[in-house]
């Protein structure tokens, strides 16, 4: 069975990617490895001669470093876009501190006898530097350089969130389709590349300089040298680009059903859905794998691509919920069907615009329409326990667990607790069997194929069959996991190809297939 | 040869040398005497420049050193520091070829040059290969030492430089100093705290308090013509100790006719330890040495 495979045997089949994952990886770390030991060697230099400037500069270096990486990340995209360019920035700017801190350091720590001996002979500030400060400062500095680069390798997974690349792709695809091989594929890796360039690293740190210059002519030979590969993945040739996420990347109802039954040879890069839209809007891509509702669609004028071949499953969303909960508590899943069949699909983008665009807090939005919808009743009081809400880390599952929130609320005894923000799939549903949330608002689609992961006898039955995905996911949760499927809320958030209004209205692209004989005709 | 001119240095608020004038003839020992933070040192490294008074001048030759590169100034000078500033990057051959190197020296003039000074200073050619952290705390010192005499240059600045050491290896080694035929020639100038080590080193002795000159003066001088109350006080917790290792022979025994420069505690010591000695040819007994001597003292 496919799903039973081995490790070495997902290497041995994702050969190609893994190696050029590897490599830009190695290029990522690098090229923003360089560039910080570039600025940050001089700086360190500088605030030793001026002491004043010391706290300030140490203090702002310490202050980017302090800075969340995806947010990081994320406020550089307006000014880069997406790709490399930002991701090298964000590491460069981490591997600063380190870097600068331990120049200074190493010079300050230098035996003032020494330098006060050099000056006495006759020594010039450059001879004083080059041949006696930098190089009894240098295992110092490169203790610092090898703490960078561990850390730039450790953050340049999630260069591809942004469409870098790297071996990010493989742990967040992994994680968003719970393929445990997949993750490992990626983490190990990264791993091996932290151990293994610390290695290398720590023994260029032993060598005893006498004077820095023949470091400034071997260190940067490596780098560059490491670094010029990665040139190798990067070639963007094509004349469409398509940014998928890494989840939609590794599906057979995403990526890999569009090259199966569409033929779509598109060329790709992997992104974060988190500013994948903006990136569309923005003509950084061309076609992008988004959600039918999601309320960025309408903000940024994007239109979908009919899927006239029905690749993409049916994903109605309805709470998933440990049968041990509802047994608990009688009361519970009466409450929680009150939404069902209340809330369609342009229902579900516009309360997802108004998170997403118009920066309402989800708790607002899911008030004003609970209250609209007569569904809001005041809290009884909480005496009889309390009931764990979780959801996955997008504004449509944060609406949903504000409702389910507010449901219980008035109509039950019980206490809430949201533990949202659990990322993705699998961080939500290994928190729902292991008991760390109740429950949380799952989609059949997603239940069907990357949690139950059926044969493709089974996949190609259900084909399109709403109903019957359904019934079966529910079958299966209650014989595998006892875990309950309650009645659909009523949208389907199905995962879509979506172009920019005005593309694809003047290359007439209205479908999938439209789409690849587009890209086929030469 | 170097004459010093109304030197006067301050940091912030405190004057660390106010007004200092001397001079120092070519071939002359000046030991510059002082307790902690009485300017010495501050004054020796004006010389050299690593420290830029804030107003007066130092001329080597008859020649401002602040006319001259600083960089340039110093490699014509030797300079030997406390702990002595070996850089521990490198071996002491590499340590002690750092001028010649900055000089544009052959490499087989500085192995020469090297040779000759490890044979004078009595260190095993084997160091040469070894790092200053392998070395001990007397090789150390001479290791600066040579450092400081490679490209025999005639003057040389020496701040505390036995300072790092134990009192046993500090006297042996001051000793083996004193007779160096390399150090003879040049024109040194010292700074110490220690009252016995400027009187056995100083052919004349600065003695400073408070960034100023109390008195300048040969060793007898000090001693028995004090300036003022501050340089008597200063010396009278020694003062037995000194007078006998200032006070020649020659001056003391009327009809002496032996070495010049044997002073009374030399004879003391070898009248009182005659076993390490070459007994003298006279019949000098300590009795008549002492006799004498307070004869001497109360002329």
């Amino acid at each position: 069975m496919e799903q039973t495979q081995s490790f070495w045997q997902f290497v041995a089949q994702q050969q190609d990617k893994l190696w050029s994952q590897t490599w830009a990886h190695i290029g990522l770390t690098m090229i923003s490895l360089i560039l910080a030991i570039l600025i940050a060697v001089p700086v360190g230099i500088l605030i030793t001669r001026k002491q004043k400037l010391s706290g300030v500069v140490l203090g702002f270096a310490g202050v980017l470093q302090t800075i969340p990486s995806i947010a990081l990340l994320g406020v550089m995209i307006p000014f880069l876009g997406i790709g490399p360019k930002p991701a090298i920035l964000a590491l460069f700017l981490y591997a600063l501190l380190p870097v600068i801190r331990n120049t200074y350091t190493g010079i300050m720590e230098v035996n003032p006898a020494v330098i006060d001996a050099a000056k006495g002979m006759g020594m010039n500030k450059w001879q004083v530097l080059t041949r006696v400060e930098l190089p009894l400062a240098f295992p110092v500095l490169m203790a610092g350089i090898r703490t960078a680069t561990v850390i730039n390798v450790g953050v340049a997974t999630l260069a591809a969130y942004i469409a870098s690349g790297g071996l990010g792709e493989f742990i967040f695809g992994g994680i968003a389709l719970n393929n445990s091989n997949m993750i490992l594929a990626g983490a190990i890796p990264a791993a091996l590349l932290a151990i293994i360039l610390d290695f290398l690293l720590s023994l260029v740190q032993k060598i005893n300089l006498k004077s820095i210059r023949v470091t400034y002519l071997i260190l940067p030979f490596i780098f560059i040298s490491l670094s010029s590969f990665y040139l190798l993945p990067t070639q963007i040739g094509g004349r469409m680009l398509g940014g998928f996420t890494p989840e939609f990347m590794g599906r057979e109802d995403g990526y890999l059903g569009l090259k199966k039954i569409y033929h779509l040879g598109i060329e790709t890069v992997v992104i974060s859905d988190a500013v994948m839209y903006k990136a569309a809007f923005d003509h950084e891509l061309d076609v992008i794998s988004g959600y039918s509702t999601d309320g960025r669609l309408k903000a940024y004028g994007l239109v979908i691509l009919k899927d006239d071949r029905h690749i993409f499953p049916p994903y109605f969303a309805a709470p998933i919920v440990r049968q041990d909960v509802l047994d608990n508590h009688q009361e519970l899943e009466g409450v929680l069907n009150q939404l069902s069949g209340v809330i369609n699909d342009s229902t579900m983008t516009s309360l997802n615009y108004k998170v997403d665009q118009l920066k309402q807090s989800p708790e607002k939005v899911a008030m004003d329409f609970m209250v609209a919808h007569q569904l809001y009743k005041p809290a009884k009081g909480a005496t009889k326990g309390t009931i764990r809400i979780g959801s996955k880390i997008f504004g449509e599952q944060y609406i949903l667990a504000q409702m389910y929130k507010i449901l219980i609320l008035g109509n039950t005894n019980l206490a809430v607790e949201t533990k949202t923000g659990l990322g993705g799939t699998k961080i939500c549903f290994d928190a729902l069997t292991n008991n760390q949330i109740d429950f949380y608002p799952e989609y059949t689609g997603t239940g069907f194929l990357v949690l139950l992961k059926p044969d493709k006898k089974t996949i190609e039955q259900l084909n399109g069959n709403t109903d019957g995905v359904y019934q079966y996911v529910s079958n299966e949760f209650n014989r595998q996991y006892k875990i309950k499927w309650l009645r659909p809320i009523g949208f389907n958030n199905t995962y879509a190809l979506m172009m920019r209004k005005e593309q694809a209205q003047s290359l007439h692209i209205e479908s999938i297939t439209d789409l690849t004989n587009h890209l086929n005709q030469k | 040869m170097i004459k010093a001119e109304n030197l006067i240095k301050k940091f912030g608020t405190s004057t660390a040398v106010n007004n200092i004038s001397f001079e120092v003839k070519e071939g002359e020992n000046l030991i510059l005497l002082g307790t902690s933070g009485c300017g010495k040192t501050t004054t020796l490294r004006m010389i050299n420049r690593l420290i830029e008074p804030d107003s007066g001048t130092v001329y080597i030759n008859g020649i401002a050193v602040n006319k001259q590169q600083p960089e340039m100034l110093r490699r014509g000078i030797g300079y030997v520091l406390q702990n002595h500033g070996l850089f521990p990057h490198y071996t002491v051959a590499e340590n002690i070829a750092i001028v010649p190197r900055l000089l544009k020296w052959k490499s087989a003039d500085i192995t020469k040059r090297a040779d000759e000074l490890f044979e004078k200073l009595n260190l095993n050619p084997a160091l040469k290969n070894q790092y200053p952290a392998d070395l001990s705390g007397g090789q150390q010192q001479r290791v600066g030492l040579a450092r400081s005499l490679m490209v025999n240059p005639p003057v040389l600045l020496m701040d505390e430089p036995f300072g790092a050491l134990d009192n046993l290896t500090r006297i042996s080694i001051r000793k083996e100093f004193r007779r160096l035929d390399e150090l003879v020639k040049k024109t040194i100038i010292m700074v110490t705290h220690d009252v016995q080590e400027a009187f056995e080193m100083g052919d004349r002795i600065c003695l400073m308090d408070k960034g100023e000159i109390q008195q300048i003066g040969t060793p007898e001088e000090l001693l028995f013509q004090p300036a003022n109350n501050f340089v008597a006080g200063f010396l009278n917790d020694q003062r037995m100790l000194l007078e006998l290792k200032s006070v020649f022979l020659i001056d003391v025994l009327p009809g002496y006719s032996g070495e010049s420069s044997l002073t009374v505690w030399d004879r003391m010591d070898n009248l009182l330890h005659p076993g390490n000695n070459t007994p003298a040819a006279d019949q000098l007994t300590i009795d008549q040495l002492m006799s004498a001597f307070a004869a001497y003292k109360k002329r």
